[in-house]
Formats: structure tokens, C-alpha cells, sequence
């Protein structure tokens, strides 16, 4: 049995019996589309942050936008919440089911309707898998951007809940930057379109809104998503370092020079050393830090940044640096990057996957504290970043056998994105709040701030139906959590990101 | 440059306006003022909120008040070598805040982004008289409900923007510019051709038989570029021009309605008599006619696009026609549910954008 805590669910509705629900749903529903016993429902307890879980009671697969609308109209005609799954890979708790209400997962919605070779646009149902845009874009030159580590099995739908990002948008943008039109259901199962053909729509700009916005404002039943053309040509550089901070040091010469590459990553040694044993990349490992610089584009332009690129890690101190000399060579590089979840999960029973970003200048600074804390709660950390976009990703290693041990993590984690806001960054880069980070919204956020989220939910779902409870505080949960932190950590009390300087 | 820190004036402001139920009428430096519907109100000027924040090159992040001249901001910004990737329009006195609130792009959108794509954060100024905050000045940050990008193109009806926080993109090492003769058909499927070789196209505009690119990047490579597709070298000078509308197109002909459409960029010409001049590869298009104005929408709407009456003849021909394309019922519902859950007295630039909002 693992020693997880229950789930710390502020959303409690008056009991409800299902049954008349269950009743109507199966009217609308084919018979394989709709589960509620506990042994078929037990896969969808949990998302990709398996520590919360929470078994929902009625579990619906639907296989088409017809059928999505039906249950969002019955769900909405019996107040019943509704969370909405995609494949479950999100790492915040935001596909949590609702143990009041229904889990809509829209897996069998995973037809890709359209790919436009002259628009550079590709039209899909919400359980298409990230990759397989690319895959199914690749004959016509084109890709799909973001890609998130999980984008073998990861849905577009899901992306969009969680504006997802990926090694590759530092230089070609976050979901919300990747997507030009969404057809959506609101929480009462109206039709809605946002966006358009063309690259302005009239109106407000709802796509920003919508996206990211962890299932709370509607259910995306169709995206049109922007290709991009394949790069002719791409390169990887693989630097090593004696000191972190020299890695950093690295990272910010790049930037400040007008390079932007393709992708650009930090691995600290316990990562590069788990990647290295997993994938074989040809990882340095006495390096205290690799970086993974790639550069993308027209072949003259490559071939200059490359140069550039060389002499600023030499100047930087890199101790060696490969180039790799094919693309087979460059295939093996990523590959360490890659799995380096999968690879630092092989060191432990067990690890915590964090998600802040931090301004850049902090990063040395940042990487110190966490070092200090890894010492203090006896818990090794191995670091994997985006380090062209200050997005941190420290892997917390423990035991969830050992009682007590979850608890200790998430108190370490805290004590991070805590780090993260007084940097002046933020609690979650590209992961999501969900339920995960639900506490430490109320250090980044004023009430103020708060309530003008929870205005702006009440705007576009009245009745509170669609994934109740993620994402924002409560305004009661905010004050609890700030009389708490008053008498523990009273001098960690900057309510809205400013700079503070502890350290 | 100036820097002045007038929030808790302007909020002074919007209290009272609140308090007396009197509307408000924002503005910034005037440049945009033909654009959108008529606003009636007391007006209340951002001009005095001025200043950057926050300017750390080596982070691609500056952070401005709203009242800050978009031209200083540019200028300090290419002392860093650095630009907004945007190129929003200056139309003479364009403020920070007014461009991130129209939301207007420039020559090289299609190429780098929007000016949402570029928003990282903001202050606003709700319509309670709350100063809040909202996204950051990190490159991803998902927390809460993206209320900034939100802003951007909201016409001043959700608050005032108070300052903003925006992603800068490095200046290219060069850029270079190339006139070609090519019809509207002929520049779509050229550039699109192009731009999948990776030539680094930056900006492109067709009219009159002619194709403009701008290319950016590095020397050698534009040299290189320039060998490989000929045309005839013309000055960089020619986006700004375009950008602000200086050319021709734009100035003449004041006696017809100027239209901006929105259309996926491979949409053939549409069967509208009139003028038209090219934008973004095809994907926005701008129409001078007096064609009838339900005609252009349907026709626009039919191709998945949308129209604006972007500025009006001066002969008032089609006066009564709304400026920006109208919502479906549902879509303009959670505009006004948005608009109230901001701004629930409806005291910002109430029917700027849509009569209800």
C-alpha cells in the first residue's frame, strides 16, 4: 500500500444519487461508452500525477461530438460536475476525476480531419496524439511544434488545457502561440467558435483565454492547429561543464548574442548520468552540467550560429563539446534529453516531477537553494530544464513505501515554487496548477486576483459544472493558507511575485 | 525618457466614475482613435503613465507603463539590439498600452507573432477599481487564467491596462528587401514555396502586380538568398511605410471604405470589386470599395474569415455598418458575460468593439 496522502479536495457537493443520471447517460450512449463499476473505472483515478487519486463514479467515452454535447446537456441539467480526460498524461492533478461527478474522456475522438499542405494548418479531434500530428505532416515538409515530453501518448486536447510547451518553444512558441481555431462545447453543451481561418478574429482574443485553462471553461471538441515547415537543415550541440553555474553563464551569453535556438536544455550530473546509463546519448559523465544547444533553419544560417554558438561555450568554459556529425548522432543526443524522466525514474522507487519558471539571472541562484533543500530533507534532486526559457523541472527522488515520505516532498516542493515566485517567476511553467499547485496560487495571487479568476469561470460557466475545484483557490482556502503561513514562515509572505531575497 | 507613476490617480479616477455612474472613454496617444465604434464618455488619458519598469536585455523582457510612446520604447529597445517582434503601427503617437489594446500586428506577423504572442503579463485596472496582476515576465507561466493575452485587442472594454510586460525578440544582423513582378496568386504560392525552402522571410505585401519580401537573418545568408530568387532590391524604408499605411493605397481614394480582412492565406481573391493590397502571405487583405458591406461579410464569413470596416469613407458611405465583424450568438453572450465579470458597471469604452460590450 502506498503512503499517499487523501486528496486535499476543497470542492464537496451535497450527495447526489446518480442513478437517474447513469439512467439517462446510457440512453445516449452506446453500451461500451459508459462504465461505472470500480474495477473498470479504476485506470482513471489518477492522471499523470499518480500520488492524488480519487475514483470517479461514472466514467464516459464518447465517440463523437454528438454524443459530448448529450452528456454536457444531461451532466448540465443535473448539476453534476464534468471533468474532461484526454490521455490522462497531465502532471498537476487537472484530469482528477470528481468523486461527485462524471469523467468525460475523449481518447476515442482521435481522427485527424484535415491537414491543409497550403494553409499550413491540420484540423483535429481533441485525442489526437501530439506526435502523430507530425507524423501524419510529415509528407508534406510540415511539423507540429510544441512537444511536450510526453508526446507519444499526450493528446492535442489535453495541450490546449494546459497550454502545454516542450523543448522547442523557445523559438517556436507555447500551444497558445500554435493554434489558430477551436470549436468548443460550453458547459451546457452550446456550440462555440473561436478563432478563425485567418490569423485575427473578431472579438476578444478567447483562444488565450481558453487555452490553459484546464478544462474550466469548456470542452474543445475540434482544433485547428498552425504547421510549421520541417527545418532543411538542424544541428545539436552537446557542451559539458565544470559547475552549473558555468552552464548558466553559457545559456545567457547565448541568448544575449541574438541566437535563439531551436532548443536549448540543462541537465545537472544526476540526470545526465541516469539519461546516459538509459539511452546511451554519449553524455560526459564526470560533466557537472551538459547543455543541449540546437540551431534550426536555413543551412548558411545554421552554419554561422553554430560558429557563434562554439566560441560562446568555449568562451563560457565548457570543457568539451561535440557537434553532432550526423543525424544519427543528433537523434542520440535528444534521445538522452528525451527519456530523462523515464531514465531518473529508474534511480528511484519513486520521483516528483516540478514545473516553475524563474527569470533566467536567477537560475544559478534557484539551482543553489534547491541543492541546500536536497541536504536539508535528505532527498535527492536531479534537474532537467528548458534553460533557454528559465522553466525548471527538478525531479524530487523518494520512496512513497516509506510513511511520511510523500508528505516531506510536497513540503520541499512548496519550498521551491515559493523560491520561483520571490524570484520573480512563476509556480508553473508548462505542468498546469490542477490540484498540484493549488496552494501556492494564493502566495502568487492576491484575493483580489483571485476573485477576479473565479468572476471570469462564473462568466462562462454559471452552475460551476466543468472540472470544479482545480485550478483556483477557494477565497476561504486563501485565507487559510495565509493565516497558516503567517505563523510558520512569516518572512516568506510576498503575496504577488515581487522581489524578495532570501536565500 | 519620462517616468511617472500615475496608477493610483487613474484609479481615483475610475472610482469616481464608478461612484457617479459616469463612463469612461480611454485613450492613450490618439493614434488609433478612427478604429472601432464611437465611444461616448468622460475620457481618461494613460498619457501620463509613462516609463519602463523593468529592462533586463539579457532576459528578452521589458516591462513599460501603459503611457510610454511606442517609438521611445523601439528606440531603446534597438540601443539593445533588440525589437518587439510584433511591429505594431505607430500611426504617429501609438502608446504602449494603446497598442497592446488594439492589438494590431505588423508586416512581420506571420513571421514572428502577434502582439498576444508577445504579452507576458500585465496590470490592469478592473472595473471595480482593483489593481491586478496577471501572467509575469517569464517566457511560460500557466497559472490562472491567461487574463493578460486576453487584453491584448480587448479595446480597452475589460480595464485599463496600466503596464505591460512583453517578450522581445533579437534585432536580425540584417535584413534585405526584394520587389518581384507577381499577381496576388502567384505571390501566395511563391512565398509559401520559399518560406518551406527556410529562406528566412521576415514580411510580405502584393499589390499593383507586385510582390515586396523582406528577408532577415544573416549576411551571408540573405547574399545567398538574393543570388538563388533575383527581383530588384528596394529599401527597408518601404515596411514602416506600410505599416503605418503611408503608401498610396492607403491615402487615395479616401472617398471609398477601407476593409481589413482576416483570411486563411490560400483563400482565392474573393469576388468583391475593388482594390486590394496584400498582407502576411495572403492571410490579411486590405479592400478599398463601396461594395455593399453584407456582401463583403458573407462572402468573408463564407471562407472562414472576418471583416472590418477598418476606417469608414469619408463620403459616410456605409456609415451604419458595425466596425467589427459581427458574433455569433453564442460567442457574443460570453463576450458579454466577460465584459461583466471585468468591468461589471460597464464604465470602460462601453460599445467600442460590439454594441453589448
Amino acid at each position: 500500500m502506498l503512503n499517499y496522502p487523501d486528496v486535499n479536495f476543497d470542492e464537496q457537493r451535497a450527495d447526489l444519487d446518480l442513478t437517474l443520471l447513469e439512467a439517462q447517460l446510457r440512453q445516449l450512449l452506446p453500451e461500451d461508452c459508459l462504465q461505472t463499476s470500480a474495477e473498470q473505472n479504476r485506470p482513471f483515478e489518477a492522471d499523470g500525477l499518480s500520488a492524488y487519486r480519487s475514483l470517479p463514479m461514472i466514467v464516459v467515452l464518447p465517440e463523437n461530438v454528438a454524443q459530448v454535447k448529450a452528456v454536457l446537456q444531461c451532466c448540465h441539467n443535473f448539476k453534476v460536475p464534468v471533468v474532461t480526460r484526454g490521455a490522462g498524461t497531465g502532471l498537476s492533478g487537472g484530469a482528477l476525476p470528481h468523486r461527485q461527478g462524471v469523467l468525460l474522456v475523449l481518447t476515442k475522438l482521435n481522427r485527424i480531419l484535415d491537414i491543409d499542405p497550403d494553409n499550413m494548418t491540420a484540423r483535429l479531434e481533441p485525442g489526437v496524439r501530439n506526435l502523430a500530428i507530425s507524423e501524419a505532416a510529415a509528407i508534406h515538409g510540415l511539423y507540429y511544434a510544441p512537444d511536450p515530453s510526453s508526446q507519444i501518448a499526450c493528446s492535442i486536447g489535453g495541450n490546449v488545457a494546459e497550454n502545454a510547451g516542450g523543448v522547442h518553444c523557445l523559438k517556436y512558441g507555447l500551444t497558445v502561440n500554435n493554434i489558430v481555431k477551436l470549436e468548443l462545447l460550453t458547459a451546457s453543451g452550446e456550440p462555440i467558435t473561436l478563432g478563425g481561418s485567418g490569423l485575427d478574429s473578431a472579438g476578444f482574443d478567447l483562444l488565450s483565454l481558453m487555452t490553459g485553462s484546464e478544462g474550466m471553461l469548456g470542452v474543445v471538441t475540434e482544433i485547428t492547429v498552425k504547421l510549421l515547415p520541417r527545418p532543411i537543415q538542424a544541428k545539436a550541440l552537446l557542451a559539458a561543464f565544470a559547475s552549473v553555474g558555468n552552464a548558466c553563464a553559457a545559456v545567457a551569453d547565448i541568448i544575449t548574442a541574438g541566437i535563439t535556438p531551436g532548443g536549448l536544455e540543462m541537465m545537472d550530473n544526476t540526470a545526465l548520468c541516469a539519461a546516459e546509463d538509459f539511452a546511451n546519448a554519449g553524455y560526459p559523465k564526470d560533466a557537472a552540467a551538459i547543455l543541449l544547444v540546437e540551431l534550426d533553419g536555413h543551412p548558411l544560417s545554421v552554419a554561422a550560429e553554430t560558429n557563434k554558438v562554439q566560441q560562446l561555450l568555449e568562451a563560457a568554459g565548457a570543457t568539451s563539446i561535440q557537434i553532432a556529425k550526423d543525424e544519427q548522432q543528433r537523434q542520440r543526443f535528444w534521445a538522452g534529453r528525451k527519456n530523462a524522466f523515464p531514465a531518473v525514474g529508474r534511480l528511484s522507487p519513486d520521483y516528483y516531477c516540478m514545473d516553475g519558471t524563474i527569470p533566467r539571472r536567477a537560475l544559478a541562484e534557484v539551482l543553489q537553494y534547491i541543492d541546500d533543500l536536497s541536504q536539508q530533507y535528505q532527498l535527492t534532486v536531479a534537474n532537467v530544464f528548458h534553460a533557454g526559457d528559465g522553466n525548471l523541472h527538478p525531479l524530487i527522488l523518494f520512496d512513497a513505501n516509506q510513511p511520511g515520505e510523500f508528505e516531506k516532498v510536497e513540503e520541499m516542493g512548496a519550498k521551491v515554487l515559493e523560491k520561483c515566485i520571490a524570484v520573480g517567476g512563476t509556480i508553473t511553467g508548462e505542468h498546469g496548477v490542477g490540484l498540484e499547485k493549488i496552494n501556492q496560487m494564493v502566495k502568487q495571487f492576491s484575493d483580489q486576483e483571485i476573485r477576479q479568476f473565479h468572476a471570469i469561470k462564473r462568466a462562462l460557466d454559471p452552475d460551476d459544472i466543468l472540472n470544479p475545484g482545480k485550478n483556483i483557490p477557494t477565497l476561504r482556502r486563501c485565507q487559510e493558507y495565509r493565516a497558516l503561513q503567517k505563523t510558520t514562515h512569516h518572512h516568506n509572505n510576498q503575496p504577488n511575485g515581487i522581489q524578495e531575497s532570501l536565500s | 525618457m519620462n517616468s511617472d507613476d500615475i496608477s493610483t490617480a487613474l484609479q481615483d479616477q475610475v472610482l469616481r466614475a464608478i461612484a457617479e455612474n459616469a463612463p469612461l472613454r480611454i485613450s492613450g496617444g490618439g493614434s488609433k482613435q478612427f478604429y472601432g465604434e464611437a465611444v461616448a464618455g468622460t475620457p481618461l488619458s494613460t498619457l501620463g503613465h509613462t516609463g519602463i519598469i523593468h529592462y533586463d536585455p539579457t532576459e528578452l523582457v521589458v516591462t513599460a507603463r501603459a503611457g510610454t510612446p511606442l517609438s521611445e520604447l523601439e528606440h531603446l529597445l534597438a540601443s539593445e539590439h533588440q525589437i518587439l517582434g510584433c511591429e505594431s503601427p505607430h500611426f504617429g503617437s501609438a502608446t504602449v498600452g494603446g497598442m497592446v489594446a488594439a492589438g494590431l500586428s505588423g508586416p512581420r506577423r506571420p513571421y514572428a507573432g502577434a502582439v498576444r504572442d508577445f504579452v507576458l503579463g500585465c496590470s490592469v485596472l478592473n472595473g471595480k477599481g482593483e489593481i491586478l496582476s496577471f501572467g509575469g515576465q517569464v517566457m511560460k507561466n500557466v497559472a490562472g487564467y491567461d487574463v493578460s493575452r486576453l487584453m491584448a485587442g480587448s479595446m480597452g472594454c475589460l480595464g485599463i491596462i496600466l503596464d505591460v510586460s512583453l517578450k522581445l525578440i533579437p534585432q536580425p544582423e540584417t535584413e534585405i528587401s526584394l520587389r518581384f513582378e507577381k499577381d496576388a496568386a502567384e505571390s501566395i504560392k511563391f512565398t509559401n514555396t520559399i518560406l518551406r525552402q527556410g529562406i528566412p522571410v521576415s514580411a510580405s505585401c502584393q499589390f499593383d502586380g507586385k510582390l515586396y519580401l523582406r528577408f532577415s537573418g544573416f549576411d551571408e545568408t540573405l547574399t545567398a538568398v538574393q543570388q538563388q530568387l533575383g527581383g530588384e532590391k528596394i529599401s527597408n524604408a518601404f515596411w514602416p511605410e506600410l505599416r503605418d499605411q503611408k503608401l498610396a493605397f492607403f491615402s487615395a481614394q479616401s472617398d471609398k471604405n477601407l476593409w481589413r480582412l482576416s483570411l486563411a492565406p490560400n483563400t482565392p481573391e474573393l469576388q468583391i470589386v475593388g482594390e486590394s493590397l496584400y498582407e502576411w502571405g495572403g492571410a490579411l487583405r486590405w479592400l478599398r470599395t463601396n461594395e455593399d458591406t453584407d456582401k463583403i461579410r458573407q462572402l468573408t464569413q463564407a471562407a472562414g474569415g472576418s471583416a472590418t470596416l477598418f476606417k469608414s469613407a469619408e463620403n459616410k458611405h456605409g456609415v451604419n455598418t458595425p466596425v467589427f465583424h459581427p458574433l455569433a450568438a453564442g460567442l457574443l453572450n460570453w463576450h458579454e458575460q466577460l465584459k461583466l465579470a471585468m468591468d461589471p458597471n460597464r464604465i470602460f469604452n462601453s460599445g467600442r468593439l460590439y454594441n453589448t460590450v
